[in-house]
């Protein structure tokens, strides 16, 4: 289990997230919406010790992450993974390499394993034959999907994912989230996911945080998300003409 | 004022980042592959640039030493040995040191600083990779252990060169080579590597440090690339006055 206590974190005396108080639960999809400039991926980089926060306190299983010796925070490090936003891929290598990062950095298998785990990973991220080419020369939406392959490449304890669906297709937008959520149970780790898509809200969001200007707003699971009498997270929620016309549709009934 | 507290608080922050690229790689077997990778695109690849550079200088110091040395009271062998000393003292290990800073020094902090505003460096941090001891460390031996072998290639080509020079000028081989020979001592040429090493780790180390902590965008990649080459150079002339001084 993943715990924030207290934190805050500002740049510049500009405070980006105020005093929040969060439990992540094990072996669910934990999700953190929120506008764009919300603070998602300020939280997220502080969850994982990018950022360290102004107050409080990160908790990894019970211990405290933010105030614990380096090679300590390596420890708990080897079992994250993380998709940044932008995807991070590691432009002088290519999509094997990537994805065969963390797992040769850390484990001592013979290289015909190591290799069954990568194309086992591209597999699940319905990537095949790009195991040669180079981060340049793939299209967004797959430098998106090998960053959640690389993710995954090293069997995480914690996983996190920076908006992993954004700027995909809406069905590979499904077999993303539903590979997240599958991974998530089959293992029984702790995954939480930045996301502002709508569709993963409610297909996989088993523990829904909403942040609102740095603060925690609202939170709860996908079976109360679209009910709920928060003026600001229905704003959020219901702001399309398609989304508010179901909205009425349902309230007339 | 404020200039001394920016200087010692970048220099904390360089012994720092140095502590943690001073540990013990994580992988040895990615280690020594790194290691090897860099020593190709830092050394192997310099070593055309450092072919012409001393040959250039080896010829003009033979040239200078004739036109000014003309006095009948010298003896002959005076060219040749005065020219390997400036090379094996001064030119090789300096200039050269210098070119490399030019070279390597921006090729380092470039892309060491586009690896970190483009968050790879974040990435391979929250995988629990040590990034100052995987990235910086294998850069740093490389240079240490090649620059040696340039600057010996350097004294090599430069003193061919110089030949070349004084050939052209009136200068007979015989004597030019006696010159060479005359009164060789390895302490010159220990010397040279000593400052060559030092050389060495001061562009690598904060090439590596201007890379490493670069915050910003791609502008920044540059503005921090030439620090380094700047930084480095001037530092490299510091330090080797410092030498001269303390070891004749
Ligand atoms: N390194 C930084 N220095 C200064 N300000 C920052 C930094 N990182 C983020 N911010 C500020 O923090 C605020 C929140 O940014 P953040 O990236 O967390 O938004 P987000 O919720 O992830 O948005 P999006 O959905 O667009 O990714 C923004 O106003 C941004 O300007
Ligand atoms: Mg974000």
């Amino acid at each position: 289990m993943i715990e924030l206590v207290n934190i805050s974190k500002s740049f510049e005396g500009k405070q980006i997230l105020k005093d929040i108080n969060i439990k992540f639960a094990k072996g669910k999809c934990n999700l953190i919406i929120g506008q764009s400039g919300s603070g998602k991926t300020v939280l997220m980089k502080t969850l994982v010790g990018l950022h360290s926060p102004d107050t409080g306190e990160v908790l990894f299983g019970g211990r405290i992450f933010n105030k614990m010796t380096i090679e300590q925070q390596i420890d708990v490090r080897k079992e994250m993974g993380m998709v940044f936003q932008a995807g991070a891929l590691f432009d002088s290598m290519n999509i094997e390499e990537n994805v065969m990062f963390p797992i040769r950095m850390f484990q001592k298998s013979s290289r015909g394993k190591m290799l069954d785990k990568v194309n086992l990973c591209l597999d699940r991220v319905n990537l095949k034959g790009v195991n040669k080419m180079m981060p340049s020369e793939l299209s967004g939406g797959m430098r998106k999907r090998v960053a959640i392959a690389r993710a995954i490449a090293a069997d995480p304890k914690y996983l996190f994912c920076d908006e992993p669906n954004s700027g995909l297709d809406p069905q590979t937008s499904i077999l993303i989230d539903d590979l997240i959520s599958d991974i998530t149970h089959e293992l029984n780790i702790t995954t939480i996911i930045n996301t502002h898509d709508m569709n993963s809200v409610v297909e996989i969001g088993e523990n829904i945080i909403y942040l609102h200007q740095g603060q925690l707003w609202w939170q709860g699971d996908k079976k109360n998300v679209l009910n709920t009498d928060n003026k600001e997270l229905n704003d959020f929620i219901f702001c399309t003409a398609l989304t508010k016309k179901i909205k009425e549709n349902n309230d007339k009934k | 004022m404020r200039m001394l507290k920016n200087f010692f608080m970048e220099f904390g922050a360089y012994l720092l980042l140095m502590k943690e690229a001073f540990k013990k790689p994580q992988n040895m077997h990615i280690f020594k592959r790194k290691m090897i990778y860099e020593m190709q695109v830092l050394g192997v690849d310099s070593i055309p640039i450092v072919c012409v550079i001393s040959i250039f200088i080896g010829a003009a110091v033979v040239i200078q030493m004739i036109l000014n040395l003309q006095n009948p009271i010298y003896p002959s062998w005076i060219y040749g040995f005065a020219s390997r000393k400036a090379l094996i003292l001064e030119f090789s290990p300096t200039v050269i040191s210098l070119i490399l800073a030019g070279k390597c020094a921006s090729m380092i902090a470039s892309e060491l600083g586009s690896q970190r505003i483009s968050e790879q460096i974040d990435a391979m941090e929250v995988m629990g990779v040590n990034t100052a001891s995987y990235l910086i460390l294998p850069k740093i031996f490389a240079c240490l252990l090649f620059f040696p072998l340039l600057i010996v290639l350097s004294i090599f080509i430069g003193l061919i060169g110089g030949g070349f020079g004084g050939m052209a000028n009136g200068l007979s081989a015989f004597h030019y080579v006696e010159g060479i020979r005359l009164e060789f001592t390895t302490y010159d040429v220990v010397y040279a590597m000593i400052k060559t090493g030092v050389n060495a780790l001061i562009i690598s180390t904060i090439a590596s440090y201007r890379g490493y902590t670069m915050k910003g965008g791609s502008v920044e990649v540059g503005i921090q690339s030439t620090k380094a080459v700047v930084q480095s150079s001037v530092v490299i002339m510091i330090i080797n006055l410092l030498m001269t001084n303390l070891f004749f």
